[in-house]
């Protein structure tokens, strides 16, 4: 059932290739320390441009947020079927909803990287599937206009976790993730495949919904 | 809206379809529904998005053209969209209101016999989603043995071998579930069910005319 499709090798660089050309790039642009030992930007770092949009509608911190994510979003549209232009043109339009937004992300509940990707999803559901996506209701609470430091940066190292021990699965297991989000495994085909690492992924649960509850009280 | 006792949830392959975007809209409807109801599949989806989210960062980076930024920029100038409500406080979570353009009153039931009634949703077709009205003591109308069936409970109850569905439970039924899901006694029955198998409405009435008998 999952032997058909090969990553499209145009945009699945090899990690190494794509670091490079990455960190190159956001070196430039930045100019500063924002990049780990393996060529991962520091997650709270784009949260606090995300507040600078929200506080100071900040251009500088939405073209350094622009120049990280946009190429990503893009390489990711076109993984997920969107020829160059359509991804383009998505990937324009989900940064554009992230500066109007910006007010409503909330740092103690997901990472930059993670709101983004929910963005570039219905995005991408709207373009290349022409139909609409079901969001569930906004909590009854938005976002606390200065949430807890501490507890942002629990929720920023749980997802850098997540993304280690993603990047640390067996090369079986990373690309099954990978086809399921982008698109290439149907829902019944999740449901049958027995080789998803779902104790790695499931790991940030307990905290999440700590997070709920805390925020409900 | 986050104060039910929820004892039955989506399962995990739900959630990561969900979050990937691969669901079928009327299944994606169930899953949002029972999310506004459900803080700890909420909970549970964050993860799968964080998923996402760390594909998004190691999935490479596609050029953007020269003058994207400023194509941007000029776009965010022209003003933030109309941004609707996502939150409702009625018997149906502002998903499924979506929907109907309106909260319990303002379904268009059709009688489907024995006092049942169903009001179908409008997605695609690629699996199909509808509001169950059963009235208390009655049989849930036998639907759902080919393919995917959730069921979600917005109002009363029902029982069946599974155990008892009560508001904001869903029940997730495949092919092997034989089951005869019956509305409590105590309310009527309101259910969100979607299924990706073809519905036959035609074979459907005479198995609703068999009234039900053993509560």
């Amino acid at each position: 059932m999952f032997e058909q499709t090969e990553p499209n090798e145009n945009f699945a660089s090899p990690p190494k290739a794509v670091h490079a050309r990455a960190g190159a790039k956001v070196n430039a642009g930045l100019g500063r320390d924002e990049l780990r030992r393996n060529g991962t930007p520091r997650s709270d770092d784009w949260v606090d441009h995300v507040a600078r949009i929200r506080d100071a509608q900040d251009q500088d911190a939405f073209a350094e947020l622009f120049r990280h994510f946009a190429p990503r979003v893009k390489a990711f549209l076109m993984r997920s079927g969107a020829d160059a232009s359509l991804a383009e043109e998505c990937a324009q339009e989900v940064m554009v909803t992230l500066w109007h937004k910006a007010h409503m992300f909330d740092p103690s509940r997901a990472s930059v990287a993670t709101w983004v990707f929910t963005i570039a999803r219905n995005r991408k559901i709207d373009a290349l599937r022409k139909s609409n996506r079901p969001e569930p209701e906004d909590l009854p609470w938005g976002p606390e206009a200065e949430p807890d430091q501490e507890d942002i940066l629990t929720l920023q190292q749980e997802t850098q976790a997540l993304g280690q021990a993603l990047a640390d699965l067996p090369e079986k297991q990373r690309k099954l993730i990978e086809k399921a989000y982008f698109g290439e495994l149907s829902h019944s085909e999740i449901a049958a495949e027995t080789g998803l690492p779902l104790g790695t992924i499931k790991s940030r649960i307990r905290l999440a919904l700590d997070r709920l509850r805390h925020a409900m009280k | 809206m986050t104060t039910e006792q929820i004892n039955h949830h989506l399962t995990d392959d739900l959630l990561m379809a969900y979050s990937a975007g691969s669901l079928p809209e009327a299944f994606s409807l169930v899953v949002a529904t029972h999310i506004s109801l459900c803080d700890e599949c909420r909970a549970r989806l964050g993860s799968f998005d964080t998923v996402g989210g760390a594909m998004l960062e190691t999935c490479g980076d596609a050029e953007m053209s020269a003058g994207a930024l400023d194509a941007t920029m000029a776009r965010i100038m022209k003003g933030a969209p109309v941004q609707k409500p996502r939150s409702s406080g009625g018997v149906f979570p502002t998903p499924l209101q979506n929907y109907i353009g309106g909260d319990l009153d303002a379904v268009k039931w059709r009688p489907v016999g024995m006092g049942v009634r169903q009001a179908i949703l409008p997605t695609s077709d690629d699996a199909s989603v509808r509001l169950l009205y059963i009235p208390a003591g009655c049989a849930v109308p036998d639907h759902g043995h080919r393919g995917t069936e959730l069921t979600l409970v917005l109002q009363g109850a029902f029982v069946d071998e599974d155990g008892r569905f009560a508001r904001g439970d869903v029940e997730v039924a495949n092919e092997e579930l034989e089951h005869t899901p019956v509305a409590d006694i105590g309310e009527d029955c309101i259910c969100l069910a979607a299924t990706d198998a073809p519905l036959k409405f035609r074979g459907l009435v005479p198995r609703l005319a068999q009234p039900f008998l053993k509560i």
